[in-house]
């Protein structure tokens, strides 16, 4: 709520919709200037249709658009204050770095000189002075990705978008990208919203999460918040986590998977319960001394390395990720099929109110 | 021309990966292919009369064909620029009703004789055409047994092969560009002009080519619709077939200077294009 | 079997427009009849502008030879020279020129001396009516009037060009046209009020235009040889068939679409 009447709200106030066939976007969005905003969710989500949808690269078939009081749902793109990052840059490729940038302040009414004078301080804050007459091809992939940000940015928009601003970069450019990003966004005045299947990207990035699976926000919140209390099996996944739902009642959550789990937390109705892949112990016979009291019968169903561990995927009773050393597995001689027992102690188990 | 055997020595050439060769399944019809192109093109050379050959290149009445040729063919190639890259656009860009229909109807000068289509130019522009008998009412300008009427006669036949050509061009690009350049501010007129059109500028430019080689080479419809007169109307085709009637050798001097021109035209802008893209 | 070969190098835009129904119908050739009399197929290469009436004079001698089956090639007469000389399997040729029957004599190609059956002459071709009131070639001359003639390269251009000169008449005009048939299209679309052809072309166009006859044309008339060829693979027939051209009954066939005797 405006705390002036009189002055129009700022900043975005969304409801978008847009239908497609069985496919259904309806989530509501809104950021206050100097908001940073990611979209996270699975591909497929409709995360870059919500993007779509704001620039007016796709229509809305409902809901409401406004952008700093403004009514933008029937506005066409190039009459909108917006400016897009797209995954891949879209640099014109005839163009110079610098005509790449002074491209928007062209179209909207700036003189040709000066055009290319505000292109070329846009250059110079994004470290690129010296790359104003390369052709994109001859870019590096951060080095293109600024240009794209300049180019974006050279048109002074209110509502900044960039779809999946990282995934095109290597992993080692992809840090320096993405701490240079977040000095950049956090300098921006005006609303910004990225899209973004990594976790970590909106985690560093963002200042407020929105999840988005199958066309809906399922959660949203600062980027802590979501990591500790995951409502959904994909941000559990993401943040690392086996979640599970069900029923609390004491000590006890009976999951809706079936077996209970035992917590420290004494709790009563719907419930999350979730523990991460590292507190799992996974034994060849059913152990008779071990204190957990959490044990279920398993089966591997699959197993992935990443960085010097081993994640083990199994199914059975409660399906779940255990992560493991290589030693352990050769010592236990996993392998797909294997029968297990999983063991995880109530006190690294973590529930709370669904 | 020779045809190298596969297992010619190769020592003078760059070793090459083991296996890599050209298979021969590739190789045999390449140059079946090649062979049926050049040896009648081959046999006008050899059978050329080479030693009338000055006197009929320096006959005033060749230099007005081929200059009234090259003129005609560049003018209908560039009025195929104006009308087809637009076209091309609205075929490969926008979604309407019986649009595959517009683009068969397109190509459909492509499969009429052109004759048949001097004709039908005839019964649209001539001075009795639907559209013909408006132009000399309200303007008094007759096209038939002129010089635009060899320009509108080869357009007509050089205009599809553009088109096809530019569509097929702008399916091929990113249209994603245009969608950036919206973003950026730029209507979409904008962005045709100042990003789609350069991007597409080598597809443009091979329509262009093919266009402008087609036009040269008309004689059909031109000479049904346009007529013949030396210096107005006859370009090098015409001067060619009329000669063939009872000088077959002035014919083959005549369509070497054409194949010379023609070669030596496309080799150059060729050359002009893989350089500035 | 093709009954009528026709090929038209310019003209198919004619035919388009004409339609003209040519189709020769008789039963299919059956084997000759045991009387010694002409049999099997015989191949006539013929100048366009006979047409009409070597189609109607084929049918007749089909009719006249059961067995026997007549198959035309009819164009240019230079294009049908040029063919025969480079070894066209024909039986008989008529040419619309005796300079283009020369070419084929002087490769020794004829067998025996062509003989002239048929004349030609020009004829001025204008609309229905003639709305400009043409009446002589010197009218060809008026400012304003579109006029095509043929191209001197063919035979009608070329006897044109003699009728002109000889009536010291000058006339620009707006095309030279690659043959007759092209040039009668163009007066019958109206996009030319005059065109010099011949007066067969008047006469087989009916009364889609109207002709104009000249004194003058009786300086460049049009001699049609025909000629039994050296190589003819089916000489018997094609000898019955130049009789039946040269016969009263032919030349009534050939005066009937305009031809003078020779």
């Amino acid at each position: 709520m405006p705390k002036h009447p009189a002055a129009p709200p700022l900043g975005l106030d969304a409801h978008l919709v847009v239908e497609r066939g069985s496919f259904r976007l309806d989530i509501a969005l809104t950021a206050a200037p100097g908001d940073v905003v990611a979209l996270l969710g699975p591909n497929g989500a409709g995360k870059t249709t919500a993007l779509r949808a704001l620039a007016g690269l796709a229509p809305l078939t409902g809901g409401r658009l406004r952008l700093d009081g403004t009514d933008l749902a029937r506005t066409p793109p190039e009459s909108r204050p917006v400016g897009v990052v797209f995954q891949d840059y879209l640099l014109f490729p005839h163009l110079t770095a610098l005509d790449n940038v002074a491209f928007g302040p062209r179209c909207r009414g700036a003189g040709k000189s000066e055009a290319r004078a505000r292109a070329a301080a846009w250059l110079e804050r994004m470290g690129l002075a010296g790359y104003a007459g390369a052709k994109p091809r001859r870019l590096s992939g951060g080095q293109a990705q600024r240009v794209a940000l300049a180019r974006a940015l050279a048109t002074e928009p209110r509502l900044l978008l960039l779809d999946e601003p990282l995934a095109a970069l290597d992993a080692r450019t992809r840090l320096e990208v993405r701490a240079r990003l977040r000095r950049h966004l956090a300098d921006f005045e005006a609303v910004a919203i990225l899209v973004t299947h990594d976790p970590l990207d909106a985690m560093v990035l963002a200042d407020r999460l929105v999840v988005v699976e199958h066309g809906r926000v399922v959660q949203e919140g600062a980027p802590a918040d979501i990591a500790r209390h995951p409502r959904t099996e994909y941000i559990a996944q993401l943040v690392g986590l086996n979640l599970y739902r069900g029923l609390a009642d004491g000590h006890t959550v009976r999951l809706d998977a079936g077996p209970e789990v035992s917590t420290t937390e004494d709790l009563s109705g719907p419930a999350f319960v979730a523990f991460p892949p590292g507190a799992v112990t996974l034994y060849r016979d059913r152990p008779t001394g071990s204190s957990a009291r959490n044990l279920w019968r398993c089966e591997v169903a699959g197993l992935e390395s990443h960085g010097d561990q081993i994640r083990v995927e199994l199914t059975g009773e409660l399906p779940l990720a255990a992560d493991l050393t290589a030693v352990a597995v050769a010592e236990l001689g996993l392998h797909p099929g294997a029968p297990v027992w999983a063991a995880v102690k109530a006190t690294q188990t973590h529930a709370y109110p669904a | 021309m020779t045809t190298t055997a596969p297992d010619t020595p190769r020592k003078a050439r760059r070793p090459r990966a083991p296996g890599r060769g050209v298979p021969l399944a590739l190789l045999a019809p390449a140059l079946v292919g090649l062979a049926f192109l050049l040896v009648p093109l081959l046999a006008l050379v050899v059978r050329a009369p080479w030693r009338d050959l000055p006197e009929q290149l320096t006959s005033p009445a060749v230099w007005d064909a081929l200059r009234l040729s090259l003129v005609c063919a560049t003018t209908a190639t560039a009025l195929s620029l104006v009308v087809g890259v637009p076209l091309a656009w609205l075929l490969a860009r926008t979604d309407f009703p019986g649009r595959s229909l517009v683009r068969a109807l397109v190509t459909l000068p492509l499969v009429l004789p052109p004759v048949v289509g001097g004709v039908a130019l005839l019964l649209a522009l001539g001075r009795n055409g639907i559209v013909g008998r408006l132009l000399d009412e309200w303007f008094g300008v007759t096209l038939p047994f002129t010089t635009a009427g060899v320009v509108l006669a080869e357009t007509f036949v050089a205009l599809p092969f553009l088109v096809i050509s530019v569509e097929g061009t702008l399916r091929a690009a990113d249209p994603r560009f245009e969608e950036a350049a919206a973003t950026l501010g730029a209507s979409r007129f904008t962005a045709f002009r100042r990003v789609t059109l350069p991007l597409i500028a080598p597809g443009v430019a091979a329509g262009a080519v093919l266009a402008w080689a087609r036009a040269l080479g008309e004689f059909g419809a031109t000479i049904t619709f346009a007529g013949n007169f030396p210096g107005r109307t006859q370009t090098m085709p015409l001067a060619v077939y009329l000669a063939l009637q009872n000088d077959p050798a002035a014919a083959i001097a005549l369509s070497l200077v054409l194949l010379a021109v023609s070669v030596a035209v496309l080799a150059g802008l060729r050359d002009r294009w893989t350089r500035a893209v | 079997m093709i009954r009528s070969a026709r090929r038209a190098a310019g003209p198919a835009a004619l035919a388009l427009l004409t339609a003209l129904g040519l189709t020769a119908c008789s039963p299919s050739s059956s084997p000759a009849s045991g009387d010694g009399g002409p049999s099997g197929t015989v191949t006539v290469f013929a100048a366009a502008s006979l047409e009409e009436s070597f189609t109607a004079l084929g049918e007749r001698f089909e009719k006249e030879h059961p067995g026997t089956e007549v198959t035309f090639n009819f164009n240019g007469s230079d294009s049908l020279a040029a063919g025969i000389v480079g070894g066209a399997p024909a039986d008989v040729f008529a040419a619309a020129s005796p300079a283009t029957m020369k070419r084929v004599t002087d490769e020794k190609l004829t067998a025996g001396d062509p003989v002239t059956f048929a004349r030609n002459r020009l004829a001025i071709a204008t609309a229905p009516g003639n709305p400009h009131g043409v009446g002589s070639l010197r009218d060809l001359a008026a400012a304003g009037l579109k006029v095509v003639l043929c191209d001197e390269t063919v035979p009608c251009g070329a006897a044109a060009r003699k009728a002109l000169t000889a009536a010291g008449v000058e006339v620009t005009p707006a095309s030279y046209e690659q043959d007759v048939k092209s040039a009668l299209t163009k007066v019958r679309l109206d996009e030319a009020d005059a065109a010099v052809v011949y007066r067969t072309d008047v006469r087989a166009a009916g009364d889609k235009v109207d002709g104009v006859d000249f004194p003058e044309a009786a300086q460049a008339v049009n001699d049609y040889p025909i000629a039994l060829l050296e190589h003819a693979p089916n000489a018997s027939a094609a000898r019955a068939f130049v009789a039946l051209v040269t016969s009263p009954e032919g030349q009534k066939v050939l005066g009937k679409a305009g031809f003078l005797a020779p």
